[in-house]
């Protein structure tokens, strides 16, 4: 059987989702279009994982409505699901743990369905602690990959001050992978030239190019929303009509956290608020 | 004492080939735009697919043009779908269109209504710069439509239909018909991106409905064969244009 040389790829999407969007779910498309071009890819799964109340951004919505929305989002979706497990969390998780946990995962369901020549998957470990081992040696063996799917925006946020530890952005890019789609205004290759962790890791970044800009922000979305405009087809209806039911993006709920130091830079400054 | 707000149908003429959530978006955008104003109550939206004699290149036949639009407009309460000008026998210029569906307004509101109903035509920024174009449109036809219809243009944060309508003599004339919308995401899911992605067999799913995408496939539109539709041929305007000297306000 033919193959065998390529690589199953599950995608990750971290976020606020707040709301989801078509742009979010386009992301996944456009990456998968993009990984199987390349011929050495299949992408197996797509996973959204909303984050977590703790994460303190203004504006930021209980994670349950957050959730419900993704799920009504993808139900039309044959691959691409939602994973509660970081917004269940008591505190807000770095992402470098989120993809860890679900690269365990990931290779947990592997082990089940595993009917091939067990050798080969002998000496995959369970991922704990900050330690990783030189990403091609994985490559080599063929295991399933998981990658970090994201915008350009976060990219560029790597360079933002205390809101990334260095070591979690080594293991994100070193050990795992992102898929990067741009957005019209960021250069993704400017920013991998400009940063030595991501220029030394240049090999696991994938920059997929949005043709068709499409640019619909979940800032936007609120502001329509809080000013009573319209905000369809940029969302899928359901979602809409979820956001309508309960009322959801008020001037109010902008205004959560307004005050509230966000988690990340609380925790590696000590900064609690300002 | 608080003046009535105008009754107004939003009309888009177009090639919806296929039709995309921008195009659905532009009539919502529409709408909260001119209920605003506080002068208007949008109460109808029109989706006018152009006939197959339009000679567009890439033009696939109206008859599926116009199911896509409808399977795309399902689940909207307020725009449908006509296909007056894609059964006419020729390509129709867009002034003649809009005769029609005012005429069909007035009937329906049998001047029950003061003031009375208006019909106003919806179009992307793209669209008022196509007046710049030699042998595209006729004079008096932009005249008509800016002076006797009136435009509702959505922009995507450019200053181009300021330029555009700073340009137009005419246009200028009537600014105060042409309502210029600004739509601060810029979404450009066009429709030739729609189609260039469908050739290559690449996802479309979230720019266009699901049920559309699924016609598509059914019957497999949007090829590279479909896509040379028409190649070669005087798009028909134009052709028109050419042969006809210009006439007077009656056609």
């Amino acid at each position: 059987m033919e193959g065998q040389s390529v690589t199953k790829v599950v995608l990750l999407s971290c976020g606020s989702f707040n709301p989801i969007t078509n742009m979010h779910l386009r992301m996944f498309e456009l990456a998968r279009d993009h990984l199987e071009d390349t011929g050495q890819y299949k992408v197996v799964k797509g996973i959204i994982s909303p984050v977590g109340d703790g994460y303190k951004k203004k504006g930021l919505i209980d994670a349950y409505h957050r959730q419900e929305m993704a799920k009504l989002a993808t139900e039309n979706s044959d691959w691409i699901t939602v994973d509660t497990w970081e917004s269940l969390q008591p505190v807000w998780v770095e992402t470098v743990k989120v993809v860890r946990h679900h690269y365990n995962e990931m290779l947990a369901a592997e082990q089940k369905n595993d009917d091939v020549d067990t050798v080969k998957y002998a000496k995959k470990r369970r991922i704990e602690g900050n330690y990783f081992e030189d990403s091609s040696h994985d490559k080599r063996r063929g295991g399933p990959q998981l990658m970090l799917l994201c915008g350009a925006d976060i990219l560029e946020s790597f360079g933002i001050p205390n809101l990334w530890k260095q070591d979690d952005i080594a293991e994100i890019v070193g050990r795992y992978g992102l898929v990067c789609i741009t957005r019209s205004g960021n250069d993704p290759h400017k920013c991998i030239h400009q940063s030595e962790i991501l220029w030394k890791y240049r090999k696991n970044i994938q920059v997929v190019q949005e043709w068709v800009t499409n640019e619909i922000s979940a800032t936007h979305v609120r502001l329509a929303l809080r000013r009573g405009r319209s905000v369809r087809y940029l969302l899928p209806d359901a979602v809409v009509h979820y956001i309508q039911e309960h009322d959801l993006y008020s001037a109010e709920s902008e205004q959560k956290n307004a005050d509230v130091v966000l988690a990340p830079l609380q925790k590696y400054t000590g900064a609690s608020s300002s | 004492m608080a003046t009535r707000r105008v009754p107004l149908v939003l009309l888009a003429c177009g090639s919806f080939n296929p039709i995309t959530n921008q195009h659905m978006r532009l009539f919502e955008l529409a709408r909260d735009h001119m209920h605003s104003t506080g002068q208007y109550q949008v109460v109808g939206g029109i989706v006018s697919p152009v006939s197959d004699g339009y000679g567009k290149q890439g033009l696939v036949l109206a008859k599926h043009r116009i199911a896509m639009a409808k399977l795309a407009l399902q689940s909207s309460d307020w725009v449908k779908v006509d296909e007056w000008e894609s059964q006419q026998p020729d390509w129709t210029e867009t002034v003649v269109t809009m005769r029609y569906h005012y005429g069909r307004i007035l009937e329906q509101f049998e001047q029950r209504t003061v003031p009375g109903p208006q019909l106003k035509l919806l179009c992307g920024a793209d669209f008022l710069d196509t007046f710049k174009i030699p042998g595209l449109w006729r004079d008096d036809h932009v005249q008509e439509v800016a002076g006797r219809f009136g435009f509702v243009c959505v922009s995507r944060g450019g200053l181009e239909p300021e330029r555009a309508v700073h340009e137009s003599d005419t246009l200028s004339r009537h600014s105060q018909n042409i309502f210029l919308v600004r739509e601060w995401v810029k979404n450009a899911t066009s429709a030739t991106e729609v189609r260039r992605a469908l050739r290559r067999g690449m996802s479309v799913k979230y720019l266009i409905p699901d049920s559309v995408i699924e016609y598509i496939h059914q019957h497999n539109l949007y090829t590279e064969d479909s896509e040379r539709r028409n190649e070669g041929t005087v798009l028909r305007p134009l052709a028109k244009q050419a042969q006809q000297p210009v006439k007077s306000l009656d056609d």
